[in-house]
């Protein structure tokens, strides 16, 4: 544990990406503190810039508090991240770990169903499904696991392709342990490392693929997004540019230090790696 | 591969093509049933017109008292002779509709995509020649950061530098409303219009391209046929271009065949953004009106656009593969 931070901290940027995300997480948690009650309810005049009447970024058409969105949109876009990476890790992993292991028949099957999902237009088939199955937090996550699970499998297939013929897997099977047992006790824990690296990068795309849903007017209607703020922005723009431009810088901010935590658990997980683009570079 | 092998990779292609088609018609059908509801109200939109008698005539019309496999071959027959089901909303056949938004939908991936292949490729190719130097870094800091920026939010952030504060270039729309434009007025017209939507969606791909090209490129560079071709005394240049950069496209090439339906998916945003009249602004229009046959339709156009350009990308490798000799 102490190396792998040793080696996590010498990416400076998996660094600073760290520190916006405890920031935002604080945000997160600290929003109904920091800005008591609705962030759905009149707080000053609309339209006022940011910096008057008390409103840090400015007021939007209905005179909503620009920042108190931010800070209450903060918890649904972690949340939706969260959940639906952890659910479309379970659709992956399922999948990537039966191709992986039984291989032969299933492994083509399983892999010719994970490129028809990576071929259609993905995001076009997330908007159908949330729209049919009407805008919720619950069809919203259901949508993003569904159109994020492919990379997953294709990685814990691989991982367990290679793993599958090592000895302790061979002498996990002569033990006489069950199949799901080797699964999940002895090869899972073995390819973890991938499935952490790509998880830190799912949360990124999902708040992104959440905020274009919530942007179209696809968010759940009861919930303050940013992606929501930015389509209500959208059509006042020449008035009020605040109101686009702070929510998008929010998103900005947290996919970027996703995505720079990412790249810094990569270098940490697989040293050699590391060491390889370090010389490289 | 040998060229002997090329018409029946194709056809391989060419068959898979048709495989994907045809699930995404059977993914069409399925969230048709999967939907609360019944499916029938599915069809005719939601959209509070359906009376009683409507829908009874819908129900026998997609035989939805019929099992659900003869529904099914109902379903497939109708889409293989073009009917994609009819808009209520709109009084309107869907495929009609699509149609008529499909040319403004095609320019602007055209576009953003050729923006993003000649900017990528050129800057990507500079950077591989300077490697670690500022212009290195900056490729790199740039990619980062359109991959963490939502392709909508530049695009209103565009429109507030060039359209609102800089007054430079139009906001929305295709061209200029209320004049009638011809010939070469029309045209730079409709590039003005076309100038931010296609930055927009293809500044992502451009970072994307920009890195691959470089990464690629450097890689094929330490290759042992590159100095060879040195060693002959073959000009830098052509050597550039000839040797390195034809090896460097390849991986180029696959990977904007895999990224087609994030473009495809990107349009749908930017048009929403730009108010560009594209099968994204049909499907952003449907969406507020719950109007799903046309939302279905857009999904199965869109999902037959990304498997076209797959085939056109397939047969771009094979052409500029130098490993593939073309007969005759």
């Amino acid at each position: 544990m102490r190396d792998f931070w040793r080696r996590f901290r010498r990416n400076k940027g998996a660094v600073v990406g760290l520190l916006i995300l405890v920031l935002v997480i604080l945000l997160a948690a600290t929003a109904p503190w920091l800005f008591p009650g609705s962030p759905w309810d009149m707080a000053a005049a609309p339209f006022m810039p940011p910096g008057e009447m008390d409103m840090l970024l400015g007021s939007d058409s209905l005179g909503r508090d620009v920042a108190a969105g931010i800070a209450h949109g903060a918890r649904i876009s972690l949340l939706v991240g969260a959940v639906s990476t952890v659910a479309a890790l379970c659709i992956g992993v399922s999948l990537g770990a039966i191709a992986g292991y039984l291989g032969g028949v299933a492994d083509d099957a399983v892999m010719r169903f994970t490129e028809f999902f990576q071929t259609i237009p993905s995001f076009v088939l997330a908007i159908l499904l949330v729209a049919i199955f009407t805008p919720s937090i619950i069809s919203v996550v259901f949508a993003i696991a569904i159109v994020s699970w492919p990379p997953v499998a294709r990685v814990v297939r691989a991982e367990f392709l290679s793993l599958r013929s090592r000895e302790f897997v061979q002498a996990a099977e002569v033990l006489g342990k069950t199949r799901l047992a080797i699964v999940l006790g002895d090869i899972l824990p073995n390819a973890l490392s991938p499935i952490i690296v790509l998880s830190s990068l799912m949360v990124a795309s999902a708040i992104l693929l959440e905020s274009a849903l919530s942007f179209l007017g696809l968010g759940d209607p009861n919930l303050m997004t940013w992606g929501f703020l930015i389509g209500a922005g959208r059509s006042v723009i020449r008035l009020a540019w605040w109101m686009s431009v702070f929510p998008g810088l929010a998103i900005f901010l947290t996919v970027l230090a996703l995505n720079l935590v990412g790249e810094g658990l990569s270098d940490a997980l697989n040293p050699r790696l590391a060491r390889q683009r370090g010389g490289a570079a | 591969m040998e060229a002997s092998k090329l018409p029946g990779f194709l056809a391989r292609r060419a068959v898979k093509a048709v495989l994907v088609v045809f699930a995404i018609i059977v993914c069409n059908f399925l969230l048709v049933h999967a939907a609360p509801g019944d499916p029938a109200s599915v069809i005719a939109g939601q959209s509070g017109v359906a009376d009683a008698a409507f829908m009874e005539q819908l129900r026998k019309q997609f035989g939805l008292d019929q099992p659900l496999h003869t529904q099914l071959w109902i379903y497939l027959k109708s889409v293989a002779q073009l009917d994609l089901g009819f808009s209520h909303r709109q009084q309107q056949p869907v495929a009609k509709l699509v149609l008529e938004r499909l040319p403004a939908t095609l320019l602007l991936t055209g576009a953003a995509f050729a923006f993003a292949i000649a900017g990528g490729v050129t800057l990507g190719a500079l950077a591989a020649r300077r490697v670690g130097t500022w212009a290195d870094s900056l490729i790199t800091v740039l990619a980062l950061t359109f991959y963490a920026t939502p392709l909508f939010w530049v695009g209103l952030m565009l429109v507030l530098v060039f359209s609102v504060w800089l007054e430079w270039l139009p906001s929305f729309g295709m061209g200029t409303v209320g004049v009638e434009l011809h010939g070469f007025a029309f045209a730079l017209d409709l590039a003005k219009h076309l100038l931010l939507p296609a930055l927009t969606l293809g500044l992502f791909y451009l970072a994307v391209y920009c890195r691959l090209t470089r990464a690629t490129m450097l890689e094929v560079a330490d290759q042992d046929f590159v100095k060879t071709a040195r060693a002959k005394g073959v000009p830098e240049g052509r050597i550039l271009r000839a040797h390195v950069l034809r090896n460097a496209l390849l991986p180029v090439i696959t990977f904007a065949g895999i990224q087609a339906g994030q473009l495809v998916g990107g349009a749908i945003l930017v048009e929403t953004v730009f108010a560009w009249p594209g099968i994204g602004r049909l499907a952003f229009e449907a969406l507020l009106a719950r109007d799903y046959p046309v939302l279905l339709g857009v999904f199965f156009c869109t999902g037959v656009m990304v498997v076209l350009f797959n085939l056109v990308t397939d047969l771009l490798y094979a052409v500029i593969d130098p490993r593939v000799e073309v007969a005759g």
